[in-house]
């Protein structure tokens, strides 16, 4: 198994930069995703990890050994792509065999591989057949194997579920987790999905606009985003990011009798960022609200959201023409018609403070209270 | 443009970047290409350049061997294209040398009296021209718009045994076509047709329509379906919908379609020859035919040619925008 | 606004029945939602309204008025499609104004610019109105299709999947969007998909279609709480409802192939082998838990996580608020809400 390391690796295409120069060190046995929207230059930077595609500078080492200029099938990397990429004409034992028959081993010992496996991925009752008969999920698990037969020392995954439906997403986003625990192979994901990411991921590299925003546990992410863009981008929905004003120890709402305390582990980092009066970026997770009668924000219900075992109520702090929306986890029997007013509160340690400047996070001093949700360190 | 950031280029972009931007590398590749179309494009022109020369040549230049690139250009040939002569006898040569002196004569007098001979008339090649012009015009016309109406119902509506027509469609044109010309003769005479406008029109057309229909399928087929459905919705009655909307962006493919279906009728010259001979007779064989009085006259022959070019130089010309999206159509999205 | 009824709708094409024996009613001023998977027959029912497709069977109505002789244009309806019905070749504006154009409307051009302007404010699109549409975003595009649908007060929008092809953040943006209009303007809606969010999240009720049949219509509550079938059960919720073998044994009830007992429901006489539907959210991770079990995988979602746990030969999905600290491996005790269990008979059908 194998480390991978990017040194100011960078591409640019014609007058564009696909991806910025970029430094990553992923860990023997990690599973990193790389996320962003499409066009932020994750799939870029995978090709160039795989050496499908050329760096336009930088470094790129593979367990200490430079193989920036090497071609893919030196790397020892396996690549599974979104569309299976399953030769048509060849039975599916022979599309897992192929990248050992190219390597010319013997046929006693491909078959032993092959044994392995079908009996991770259980799919020992489709060996016979051709990829056009399968499901989509079983061309998926056999794109897998193909990938596993080699027993590379990485494995790069380009969006391997986006054709795959919702529900088959959710099984095969499973299997895909437990067979990295089974292998603990060195695993580079590309998703566009954060649900995916989150799920899988034992760091997250969120990209955009062919940049590293951040790069993080699934928790970091979530909790601490660094900046605007990731705190909208993780979670479904994203975080409430609502504008105001710093007045003293207050938080108002331009257009919005509403205010908010601001926590005592901010205040001190807050003056230090902004004068009195200057714009501030207030965030907060939906689920961090609170419904409460005698609360200082106040706003009026704009939708509501049933999903089964919760309800989101979007909550509207701005007007009719110009609306503000706040979105808030509730319990599913809780009853707020749309147009009803709303008071809420938001949990002080819950809250983050954004520079709307520079949309950056602001860190808060050093006597803030411990994280209420404690960070898991997968094994 | 997300699209190219997600996947990139396997290989270095040459086509798609402007010359002034790509390395010294890809523009030297640049400039090679540009001069290898441009002498590709002089290597085909050469016929049409000779044909233009010919027809500014005199008689004895035509065939002087080896051939003459510079020579003193005349307008005999056209002269020769488009009038009837006779030759002048002995006793109207001065009275016409009288005239040319004292300015009486027109050009094209002069011009003949030169060779000797006198104009009795206009030739009949504009007439043959002016059928060309019709017959083919029309009968793209009808093609284009009963092809259009055809391919739409084809592509559109659930047609009882559409495979099976497409093919009969298709079929039509597996014959060649100078199989059917006597059976087509002995019916064109029956029927009153030989040698009329109408008979050539309907001729062409029914040769033209199964491309059309084929040709303009394929390009219904790429409109979504969803387009008109919407305008119905909105309260359009289908002719309107297509009117408004399939029109439009069928535009690429009518005219993609026309220009085959009028270079094939302007150019067809068998059925020319065999159904019409005089009223409705077309350019194509007469220009041929011309071959056979009073000696070769090549230079009127490369003169008729030369103005037979013209017209489908100029509508080509004019479409040229579509049809090339046209003729790579499939390959190429919108 | 009108309501709208579909009276034993079949419809079959060449080889497959798409819709067999279809009767529901959207109700004026509803969002009615049609949830089904690819093939159930919801865009053809949806066609069928709009008169886009002939029933071979049926009757549908308008405000208890049979209009099936009537085109397209005479029913009156908006239709938005998941994609490609702005006319590429004219302006936003052009597009808007165009069902205002209709023979049928015929209205003069200064109203159309009222008109226009006033949805364009609404669906606040106004900057984008000399536009040519093929330089649209997607979001901007699919916005632009509402507008179309609401320049004319027709008598119901149809809507087909209008946010399918919209990426994460932009549908659920949308989504409150459409919810809020719907509600506020109080326009009748049929709106068809095939994402069970989609439909819980907007519908005043759901329709949900497998194979061309009807299988339930009800509240999102109903579908979610009171699925009729195993079918819709599976279909709504997200991690999937869980649904095991469970068996009755000396008067207690049990999942097969597990290690959990449960109490024998009270006051209802189950047959002897059932299937039984426990919603993630109703298994939580509890130290006093009375069933036992070993987690095998977590995936953290930000919000909750998944936790997939083993019991003797079962797997449950469990869902545990946060980011949870729980590892794989590691024994755990768990508790279920047994007032919300599902009961299913063997062909799938709900035990009341």
């Amino acid at each position: 198994m194998a480390t991978i390391e990017l040194r100011d690796v960078e591409k640019i295409f014609g007058d564009n930069h696909a991806v910025k120069p970029m430094n990553l060190t992923i860990k023997d046995g990690e599973f990193i995703c790389l996320l962003g929207p499409s066009g932020c230059g994750k799939t870029t930077t995978l090709r160039m990890i795989s050496g499908l595609e050329a760096v336009t500078s930088g470094t790129i080492l593979l367990d200490g050994r430079n193989v920036t200029w090497r071609h893919p099938s030196d790397r020892d990397i396996a690549f599974v792509f979104q569309l299976y990429a399953l030769y048509p004409h060849m039975t599916v034992r022979d599309n897992i065999s192929f990248p050992l028959r190219a390597e010319g081993m013997k046929r006693e010992e491909i078959d032993i591989r092959i044994g392995e496996v079908v009996d991770i991925l259980r799919i020992h009752h489709l060996l016979k057949y051709k990829p056009g008969k399968l499901s989509g999920g079983d061309q998926q698990r056999v794109a897998l194997a193909r990938a596993l037969v080699r027993r590379p020392s990485a494995f790069l995954m380009d969006e391997p579920l986006g054709a795959l439906d919702a529900e088959l997403r959710e099984t095969m986003r499973a299997e895909i987790k437990a067979l990295h625990h089974a292998q603990n192979a060195t695993t580079v994901y590309v998703t566009h999905d954060q649900i995916e990411a989150m799920a899988l991921s034992d760091r997250i590299v969120v990209m955009s606009a062919a940049e590293v925003q951040q790069v993080g546990t699934p928790a970091e992410v979530y909790y601490e985003p660094a900046n605007l863009f990731v705190a909208r981008f993780i979670g479904s929905p994203g975080m409430n990011l609502i504008d105001g004003q710093l007045d003293g120890d207050l938080i108002r709402f331009p257009g919005n009798d509403s205010t908010m305390a601001v926590p005592a582990h901010f205040r001190v980092p807050l003056l230090a960022a902004l004068d009195k009066g200057d714009d501030v970026v207030v965030g907060f997770r939906p689920e961090a609200a609170a419904i409460s009668d005698d609360s200082t924000m106040a706003g009026e219900v704009y939708a509501v959201d049933m999903h089964g075992g919760y309800k989101l109520l979007h909550v509207n702090l701005g007007t009719a023409t110009d609306p503000v929306i706040v979105h808030l986890r509730a319990d599913r029997l809780a009853s707020h018609p749309m147009g009803s007013s709303l008071r809420f509160t938001a949990d002080p340690a819950m809250l983050r403070f954004f520079d709307p400047k520079t949309g950056r996070a602001i860190s808060p001093s050093e006597t803030a209270p411990v994280q209420t949700q404690p960070v898991e360190v997968t094994a | 443009m997300s699209d190219f950031y997600e996947t990139g280029p396997s290989k270095p972009v040459t086509e798609s970047i402007r010359v002034d931007k790509v390395s010294p590398r890809s523009r030297r590749i640049h400039s090679l290409r540009a001069i290898v179309v441009i002498a590709l494009a002089i290597f085909l022109l050469i016929p049409i350049f000779i044909m233009a020369m010919t027809a500014f040549k005199t008689r004895s230049d035509v065939v002087s061997s080896p051939p003459k690139t510079v020579f003193e250009p005349t307008l005999e040939g056209f002269v020769f294209l488009f009038t009837e002569r006779a030759i002048i006898t002995p006793g109207r040569i001065t009275k016409l040398q009288e005239a040319a002196e004292s300015g009486d004569l027109g050009l094209f007098d002069r011009i003949a009296l030169k060779s000797g001979q006198e104009i009795t008339g206009p030739s009949d090649y504009v007439t043959r021209l002016k059928n060309s012009l019709i017959i083919a015009g029309v009968s793209t016309l009808l093609s284009v718009i009963l092809g259009f109406f055809a391919a739409y119902a084809f592509s559109r509506f659930n047609v009882p045994g559409k495979d099976d027509l497409m093919f009969f469609i298709l079929s039509t044109r597996m014959l060649p076509a100078v199989v059917v010309t006597i059976p087509l003769f002995l019916m064109y005479r029956q029927l009153g047709l030989h040698d009329t406008h109408i008979g050539m029109i309907l001729l062409y057309t029914v040769f033209n329509l199964s491309l059309a229909v084929w040709l303009l399928k394929g390009f219904i087929d790429e409109i979504p379906t969803e387009y008109e459905e919407a305008a119905l919705v909105d309260g359009y009655t289908r002719m309107q919908a297509i009117r408004k909307i399939v029109l439009p962006q069928a535009m690429t493919g009518i005219a993609a379609t026309a220009v085959f279906c009028l270079i094939f009728a302007w150019n067809e010259y068998a059925f020319a020859l065999m159904l019409t001979s005089n009223t409705a007779r077309t350019a194509p064989p007469s220009i041929a035919t011309m071959l056979g009085r009073g000696g070769i006259e090549w230079s009127a022959i490369a003169a008729g040619s030369l103005g037979f070019l013209i017209p489908v130089v100029i509508v080509v010309f004019l479409l040229r925008d579509y049809l090339l999206r046209g003729v790579t159509f499939g390959a190429v999205r919108k | 606004m009108s309501s709208v009824e579909l009276k034993n709708i079949s419809k079959s094409f060449r080889y497959v029945q798409a819709l067999e024996d279809v009767s529901f009613m959207v109700r004026d001023r509803e969002f009615f939602v049609l949830l089904g998977p690819t093939g159930a027959g919801k865009t053809t029912t949806l066609r069928i309204i709009a008169a886009l497709l002939k029933q071979d069977s049926g009757t549908v109505l308008f405000d208890d008025e049979v209009v099936d002789a009537m085109t397209p244009a005479d029913r009156d309806v908006a239709f938005v499609f998941q994609q490609y019905s702005l006319y590429p070749t004219m302006s936003v504006y052009d597009n808007l104004a165009f069902p205002l154009r209709s023979p049928l409307r015929k209205t003069p051009e200064d109203e159309i610019k009222a008109k226009v302007t006033h949805v364009a404010e609404i669906l606040r699109i106004s900057h984008l109105l000399d536009r040519k549409t093929a330089r649209l975003s997607g979001g901007e595009m699919q916005r632009v299709s509402i507008g179309r649908a609401i320049v004319r007060e027709p008598r119901i929008f149809l809507m087909d999947e209008p946010l399918s092809n919209l990426d994460a953040k932009l549908r659920e943006s949308l989504r409150v969007e459409l919810q809020h209009m719907q509600k506020t303007q109080g326009n009748t809606t049929l709106f068809v998909t095939h994402d069970q969010i989609e439909a819980l999240t907007m519908a005043d009720r759901i329709g949900v279609l497998n194979e061309g049949h009807l299988v339930q219509v009800g509240t999102p509550e109903d579908i979610y709480d009171r699925p009729a079938t195993t079918f819709v059960a599976q279909l709504v919720g997200t991690p999937r409802i869980n649904l095991v073998p469970g068996g009755r044994d000396n008067g207690t009830f049990f999942i097969k192939d597990s290690l959990m007992h449960l109490p024998a429901p009270e006051g209802r006489s189950l047959p002897d082998n059932v299937l039984v539907g426990i919603r993630p959210e109703d298994i939580f991770i509890d130290p006093a838990g009375q069933f036992s079990g070993t987690i095998l995988l977590t995936e953290p979602l930000g919000v909750e996580t998944i936790v997939h746990i083993k019991s003797g030969e079962q797997m449950l999905l469990s869902l545990a608020p946060g980011i949870t600290q729980l590892r794989r491996g590691v024994d755990v005790t768990f508790n279920i809400l047994l007032d919300r269990l599902h009961y299913f008979d063997q062909t799938g059908k709900r035990l009341a």
